[in-house]
């Protein structure tokens, strides 16, 4: 019943009609972003070019190592995301380090069971299951993540004078954090629940689509659909819990201070 | 009661002291000398080092929290975390109240409509309700008219009467010869007696 329809590069061209004609209508009315969509569009081909090109080989080679180095290679660069995201970061190694463990460790322990309990592939790592599937859940994780360490560092440093109200009547750290933390899980959880309401609805999501373009029964993509967003949902909620509990604790110490002093201003 | 013994915090120090129980001490000091941050030292609010006890223990022995409610410092802008006036207290005491101008009603009022004055007292009053050893005062009467500044040191030293130290950080000479039995200045760090700030 497959019947997929192969696209040529003209097909592919011709697709980026409208955009390019959206650049002339940009530079017409001087938007002043002609040249940042250019860009971000070349990025684009060239980027998705390469990882067709490296997926292509990762498959022939059929390298644990390899993919491993990958799925790292793939961890460091969402980590370094999720610092650039946040308008006040931690000093030091742990702004990076904080967020990226907590995103790493949680997608990778999620797409770990994915693999080895549900989708069995033979073997377990093949980069074919194994790539996207961390990929789909990072991606997520690292949105969450941000999410919640950007409103975290926001509102303990905004909130500084009541928070330390509190610590100065004899509050401990937590108890006087402990609006904040619950703000930041809660901005972290949003996209997850956001995603899950408008699903099927108002959104039919990338890769049931693709899936469904490709000759797969809708219902096996469907099928599909659900397990990645039971995982995308809970290994996201584990990385924003993770993160914030984190990020919090290393802003106060064993005295039971705020440690304002240790965030630093993203510079513009 | 309050012995400090070296404290040192970023270009302060190190600083010692001793205070009796019901003693008074004033600290005078250009702005940017230092005097809040010392403050803030002593409260353990940030890192700092040195030594420094009260009758019920030594600071290091015991946790930071505990540490806070016997040496409480009132800073010069309060802050506050909820909505109304009353969710910052345990146990309002209306006759408390009443001492430093202000009606029970106080408890129901909006913190976001509060005068720098009454947040003033009010931030005492929720301070005192610990029953601390040693008070911290920073500039406690800059925001409050003459009446209230009156009523503000009536209600510090019925506290200094039964037995609490205070350290007071004023720019207001009168008010230091008022209610302090020694005066200080802060200057590079130290600091020094005299004879009247």
């Amino acid at each position: 019943m497959s019947e997929y329809v192969e696209l040529s590069y003209f097909d592919i061209a011709l697709a980026s009609v409208f955009l390019l004609l959206n650049g002339a209508l940009s530079l017409w009315l001087r938007l002043g972003i002609a040249r940042n969509l250019a860009f971000a569009m070349v990025r684009m081909v060239v980027q998705l070019l390469l990882v067709g090109l490296l997926l292509k080989s990762l498959f022939a080679i059929q390298s644990p190592w390899l993919t491993l180095l990958v799925a790292l290679f793939m961890v460091g660069f969402a980590a370094r995301e999720i610092w650039a995201r946040q308008e006040r970061r931690l000093k030091g190694w742990r702004g990076l380090a904080i967020g990226g463990t907590s995103m790493g460790a949680s997608a990778g322990v999620v797409a770990l069971v994915a693999l080895i309990v549900l989708v069995q592939p033979e073997p377990w790592w093949h980069p074919r299951f194994a790539l996207p599937l961390l990929g789909m859940i990072m991606g997520n994780a690292m949105t969450g993540v941000s999410l919640s360490l950007d409103t975290l560092h926001t509102a303990l440093n905004r909130e500084q004078r009541a928070i330390e109200a509190q610590l100065l009547l004899g509050a401990d750290k937590w108890h006087a954090m402990r609006p904040f933390i619950r703000q930041a899980m809660r901005a972290g959880f949003m996209p997850s629940i956001n995603a899950m309401a408008a699903i099927g609805v108002v959104s039919l999501p990338g890769m049931m689509t693709g899936q469904i373009l490709s000759g797969v029964d809708p219902n096996e993509a469907v099928k599909y659909q659900l397990m990645v967003m039971f995982l995308i949902a809970g290994a996201t909620g584990i990385a924003v819990i993770l993160a914030t509990l984190g990020s919090a604790r290393a802003l106060s110490d064993d005295r039971d201070r705020l440690r304002i002093d240790r965030l630093r201003k993203a510079k513009k | 009661m309050l012995e400090i013994k070296a404290l040192t915090r970023l270009h302060i120090g190190p600083i010692s002291i001793n205070l009796a129980e019901g003693e008074v001490i004033a600290i005078a000091g250009a702005s940017g000398s230092g005097k809040s941050v010392l403050l803030r030292a002593i409260a353990d609010l940030d890192p700092n080092e040195g030594q420094i006890k009260t009758q019920s223990g030594v600071r290091a022995d015991m946790p930071a929290p505990e540490w806070r409610r016997k040496v409480a410092y009132l800073p010069a802008e309060s802050g506050w975390w909820a909505d109304t006036v009353g969710e910052h207290f345990k146990a309002p005491d209306d006759a408390d109240l009443a001492s430093l101008g202000l009606s029970p009603e106080a408890m129901s009022w909006d913190v976001a409509r509060l005068s720098s004055g009454e947040r003033q007292r009010l931030a005492l009053l929720r301070l005192l309700e610990h029953k601390p050893e040693v008070l911290l005062l920073d500039e406690p009467t800059a925001p409050l008219d003459a009446e209230n500044t009156a009523l503000f040191e009536a209600r510090v030293k019925r506290c200094i009467a039964s037995g609490v130290s205070v350290i007071l950080v004023t720019h207001d000479p009168a008010q230091a010869t008022r209610i302090a039995d020694r005066h200080y200045v802060l200057e590079d760090g130290q600091i020094k007696e005299v004879a009247h700030v």
